[in-house]
């Protein structure tokens, strides 16, 4: 989706603006959302990353903009909790549950947090793929503009790069946040020069190195 | 796909109707941040310690969460992980030229077999800078990071700011963070778009030839390691 999101290359977007000794989080809330967003996360199912970037990246542009990090976290999670059914729009308003609703018992112990805090699910898949594309070749990242979750930056598309390394097989984020299949291929890490993506004003040794699924490729 | 469709449009209404209920916006009471993050943090949910309480408090009582499990994730990431993990990684490779081979060869097992083994499903790349390279990491569309080996990302990482221009003004960007690179050094900007996680290997500072690897990690600082900084001979720790 070409969303605001997709920031690179976007211009008068103000100063990078830095904090001396930043916290970990700059409030109790943030902490307890982060956490929650994890343990929440864990279980499995239509809680994939792929469809809560989607879900985050959907949010209205004014408010995705205007919002911090956590508060789109927040937005995101009353939102997921009352689509699947775990939680109505009046508890979460109360903060109490409804008359009558059972309790279930917390899938993810303090145990288990502890052994998942440093971890990812791992979205490399050990299946056989066909790679289109060798180390050294040209590539072009294809003019595409899905109205689904990407992760094909705008700024790249149509660009002719080179395929410098090929990572592997991984789940292919564009089918998997629609819980359309993991649709496992090759990822490549593949090249593209300052000037090709940005013209005659860039630098002429500069370049940016981008993560391209085998999917986002065609050939030169 | 029709189906799938509509089920996105469905989110989204949800989404712009969550977006209203969860943050009563403009006017609220400034609580969380403050100070330099203001231009990030302008405008302040209401209440949003009440409303994140609430939430919590109810997925408790339904039995969705269970608070300790809480507890355990923030202590992990408040006092146990940040740029200390990765600045171990970076000493070891300096003082050792061996270590520093498989590092780049396979940054993954490399940083497992220096006590980081339990940190697993980050596929890892290290990104070494030199005299005439410069390699730098951003990710434009979201916040990819390598939090196993640095903590959780600072503000500015995730800011429109950085995400926009670290693409198509790196030499600006690294301006503005007291870094001027020469013309005739090439600068590299890593965008992680996918699950590969980079983080740079900085030049080792001249006048560190006699440190110890502790010593010589107490210098490497976060920026460092995400690129916007080079390593001097000031510990990181009591950098401004």
């Amino acid at each position: 989706m070409n969303g605001v999101h997709d920031m690179g290359g976007m211009q008068d977007m103000g100063p990078v603006e830095r904090e001396r000794q930043e916290p970990t989080f700059h409030a109790s809330w943030e902490g307890r959302v982060y956490a929650l967003w994890r343990v929440l996360r864990a279980r499995g199912g239509t809680w994939n990353l792929d469809a809560f970037r989607h879900d985050v990246e959907r949010l209205p542009p004014a408010d995705y903009l205007r919002m911090t990090y956590y508060e789109r976290w927040f937005t995101w999670m009353i939102a997921k909790l009352v689509s699947t059914g775990d939680a109505t729009p009046n508890e979460i308003e109360t903060g109490v549950p409804a008359q009558g609703s059972g309790r279930a018992t917390p899938p993810i112990t303090s145990q288990r947090a502890a052994d998942m805090a440093l971890r990812r699910p791992t979205a490399r898949r050990d299946v056989p793929a066909v790679a289109r594309f060798t180390q050294g070749q040209p590539a072009r990242a294809r003019n595409m503009n899905p109205i689904g979750h990407t992760r094909l930056p705008r700024y790249v598309r149509g660009k002719a790069g080179v395929v410098v390394l090929d990572r592997g097989v991984f789940l292919f984020p564009d089918t998997n946040a629609h819980f359309l299949g993991e649709k496992p291929q090759h990822l490549y890490s593949v090249r593209f020069s300052a000037r090709e993506l940005w013209g005659e004003s860039a630098s002429t040794r500069d370049s940016v190195y981008l993560d391209l699924w085998d999917d986002y490729l065609e050939t030169v | 796909m029709a189906d799938n469709e509509d089920k996105t449009v469905d989110r989204r209404e949800f989404l712009k109707g969550a977006a209203a209920a969860a943050f009563v916006s403009e006017s609220g009471a400034t609580g969380s941040a403050g100070g330099a993050q203001d231009h990030d943090h302008q405008i302040v949910p209401s209440d949003p310690t009440l409303r994140v309480k609430a939430l919590e408090s109810l997925l408790v009582d339904k039995g969705l969460v269970d608070r300790a499990a809480l507890d355990v994730i923030v202590d992990t990431f408040e006092t146990k992980v940040g740029p200390r993990n990765g600045a171990r990684v970076v000493a070891r490779a300096w003082v050792d030229p061996a270590y520093k081979a498989r590092l780049l060869q396979n940054a993954t097992a490399a940083i497992a077999e220096i006590g980081f083994a339990s940190y697993q499903g980050e596929d890892m790349v290290v990104l070494e800078n030199g005299p005439k390279v410069h390699n730098m990491v951003v990710c434009t569309l979201c916040s990819c990071y390598p939090w196993s080996m640095l903590g959780l990302p600072p503000v500015w990482y995730k800011s429109a700011p950085y995400r926009s221009r670290a693409v198509i003004d790196p030499r600006g960007v690294l301006r503005e963070f007291g870094l001027e690179l020469a013309d005739d050094v090439e600068i590299r900007v890593w965008d992680s778009t996918a699950e590969i996680r980079y983080i740079v290997l900085p030049e080792r500072p001249a006048g560190s030839e006699r440190m110890t690897e502790e010593a010589l990690a107490a210098l490497v600082t976060r920026d460092s390691m995400i690129g916007t900084a080079k390593v001097d001979l000031t510990p990181a720790g009591e950098r401004p």
